[in-house]
């Protein structure tokens, strides 16, 4: 019996490049329509290797199907979905051809059933992702762009020579768990890392996804970074290493974003700060751990995009990005105040928002666990979330002083869009039910106790009160913050510089001297080669090319002779 | 345009309002401590069973959070165009025979 399936991937590629042939008026429904055939195909994908396919010699798993993997590719698809919602009376056609075809490669590697197969999907998101921020449009757009295609490729490259190794050395290029005991699993581990935006290679996130358009931010928030997730889930559950570098990403996230006035680059910081928290609770590893990460990836995609589609419907709305000339926005835009706010409360891990039921599972496997300073770590980062994420985004967009401006609400697309969203952050947060039911392990952990969402209650609304109070230490200044990326934007092209500056003088120097020698010697070919034969120049030259041609004759022969 | 003066202003914004709100959000800040004599917390680890602890530990944790970043800001903040700089890279090599002759 043979039955096709066709991979999820393909179905929204193709979907995807429809979009470019069709008629204009055709291109809305199938953009919509794509995402959604997508899903039907993913929940198709049964467990285990579903489809192989031959690829350059080699017998390739093209789809293999699991809880975890069905649940990244349901939300991926979900995302796409709304993204293409929010965005598609707006963004130009490639742009959302460009963002389909990048959300099929974070689909395609949710399915991949081995290395080889994650890898091409990998790279495939890279090229997209890069041209959905291209479609900026701005010469910001253009360079930051490049800076994050060779961010992707370098670390593509870096996957690339781990997978080839553990081919050749291994013979297997399966997706399990690997243990960091080998050359080209470490390879694997760092370019899976610098896709997570894990240090020191972390600030591609924020430098690129600003420059994006309104619509392009919303999938930009959601693929990249969560397929590094996905991939470390499967290859490195329980790598005690990840709970030090997910610790890392969540205060990284939480400080950059305190220092920051873009309000977009604000919520690309918290990005990196949500993923340390799979990231931790991937290193911590056991079952609560495990789920806590699959489900806070899901979570976060949704509040995460909500965030993104608020801060785009006001840049869409004013054309202002940075919170020093934002504020009181309220007045004039209470639908996108209220979708902000609840994405802001939900990435909070506020009660009955969906961040709660997800969050609380990755803190509560530390204590299980006995990993005492990493619980209190876990607490003070989620009182630093609403901090910079919570109250700082809306409070610096929607409210504090009145900017002046008075922009309305944006269009419909964009409202329905962030309502489903709105609705998706209170609904998994009410219902956990919802999502419990997706998670790979059967889950026991029940989030709403009383004591619980109490100290979830004072732990937050005190990191309220010391936001207000600390108001006049957080004064907006129009600066960036010097990262990592510091060493390859400036002292790498500096040294470079320097090195090439020093080649030139010695070039310049070397020039000089050697014109003059050169011309010395010329002067002298020309004027008095033959003062030693002859005193008359025609003569003395024929003389003396008489006396070299001679001379060469003699030492061929010479030569000749000793052979 | 001009701003439109306070008493015309959103009621949300008025002082009046804020001040309200101030007495509405410290009244709810006491009741969730207060709401600890009456609904026992299980923790983990001893300490975060204490009444208040988690209120605490959030606002400190929250100060230092923010201190440090400010404290962080004066070593690595600067000015928005920063890094929009030239190239370093010296010019073309044809520009070197405009130097000889010069």
């Amino acid at each position: 019996m043979i039955e096709f399936v066709l991979p999820p991937a393909f179905a929204m590629i193709i979907g995807a490049l429809l979009i470019g042939v069709a008629r204009p008026a055709l291109r809305p429904l199938i953009a919509l329509a794509t995402p959604l055939v997508t899903l039907y195909f993913i929940w198709q994908v049964g467990d285990g290797i579903q489809q192989t396919a031959t690829f350059l010699g080699y017998e390739v798993q093209l789809v293999e199907g699991s809880d975890v993997r069905r649940l990244f590719a349901t939300i991926f698809a979900i995302m796409a979905f709304g993204g293409v919602l929010f965005a598609f009376r707006q963004s130009k056609w490639w742009e959302l051809t460009a963002a389909l075809l990048y959300a099929a490669g974070a689909i395609g590697v949710s399915f991949a059933g081995d290395l080889l197969v994650m890898f091409l999907f990998w790279e495939f998101m890279a090229l997209f992702s890069t041209v959905v921020v291209w479609c900026g449009g701005t010469d910001a757009a253009r360079a930051a762009g490049i800076r994050y295609a060779i961010v992707h490729l370098f670390g593509g490259i870096i996957l690339k020579i781990g997978i080839e190794g553990m081919m050749v050395h291994t013979g297997s290029i399966e997706i399990t768990a690997l243990t960091l005991n080998s050359l080209d699993a470490w390879l694997i581990f760092i370019g899976v890392l610098i896709n997570a935006a894990a240090p020191p290679i972390s600030a591609w996130l924020a430098d690129a996804y600003p420059e994006s358009t309104p619509m392009g931010g919303v999938f930009l928030s959601a693929f990249t970074t969560k397929t590094a997730v996905l991939a470390l889930w499967l290859l490195f559950p329980g790598q005690p290493l990840l709970i030090w570098i997910g610790l890392y990403m969540i205060f990284y996230g939480i400080i950059y974003a305190l220092l920051e006035n873009d309000m977009r680059r604000i919520l690309s910081y918290s990005i990196v700060n949500q993923v340390g928290f799979m990231v931790t609770a991937i290193g911590i590893g056991t079952e609560l751990a495990l789920n806590g990460a699959a489900a806070h990836a899901f979570t976060h995609i949704i509040y995460k995009a909500l965030l993104f589609m608020s801060a785009g419907a006001v840049l869409y709305q004013t054309g202002k990005r940075k919170c020093s000339e934002l504020g009181g926005l309220f007045r004039t835009m209470p639908l996108t105040t209220i979708c902000g706010t609840i994405g802001a409360l939900a990435i909070s891990a506020f009660p009955f928002t969906s961040g709660f039921v997800s969050k609380s599972m990755i803190s509560s496997a530390a204590a299980n666990d006995h990993l005492t300073l990493i619980w209190f770590a876990l607490i003070a980062a989620s009182a630093g979330v609403f901090l910079h994420a919570g109250i700082k985004f809306p409070w610096l967009v929607f409210f504090q002083k009145d900017s002046g401006l008075r922009p309305p609400d944006p269009p419909w697309n964009m409202r329905i869009a962030m309502i489903l969203f709105a609705i998706g952050c209170i609904a998994l947060g009410v219902f956990p039910g919802l999502l419990y039911g997706l998670l790979p392990y059967p889950v026991e952990y029940v989030p709403y106790t009383a004591d619980h969402v109490l100290t979830q209650l004072q732990l937050l609304l005190f990191a309220g009160l010391a936001f207000f109070v600390l108001l006049p230490l957080m004064k907006r200044t129009d600066t960036l913050s010097l990262d990592w990326d510091w060493l390859w934007r400036r002292a790498l092209p500096a040294l470079i510089g320097a090195i090439d500056g020093r080649a030139r003088a010695a070039r310049l120097a070397f020039n000089a001297v050697a014109m003059k020698l050169g011309s010395n010697w010329i002067r002298f070919i020309r004027h008095k080669p033959g003062m030693y034969f002859s005193s008359r120049s025609p003569m003395g030259h024929t003389a003396l090319w008489m006396a070299v041609l001679l001379g060469a004759v003699t030492l061929l022969a010479m030569v000749q002779g000793g052979s | 345009m001009s701003q439109l003066p306070s008493d015309h202003d959103h009621w949300l914004v008025r002082p009046a309002t804020i001040r309200k709100l101030w007495w509405i959000f410290g009244t709810i800040l006491a009741l969730t401590v207060a709401a600890q004599l009456f609904v026992p917390v299980h923790g983990y680890f001893g300490v975060d069973e204490w009444i208040g602890f988690n209120a605490g530990y959030g606002f400190l944790t929250c100060v230092a959070m923010v201190v440090f970043a400010k404290l962080l800001g004066f070593v690595l903040k600067r000015p928005a165009g920063y890094y929009k700089v030239p190239s370093r890279l010296s010019p073309n090599i044809s520009d070197d025979i405009n130097d000889d002759q010069t």
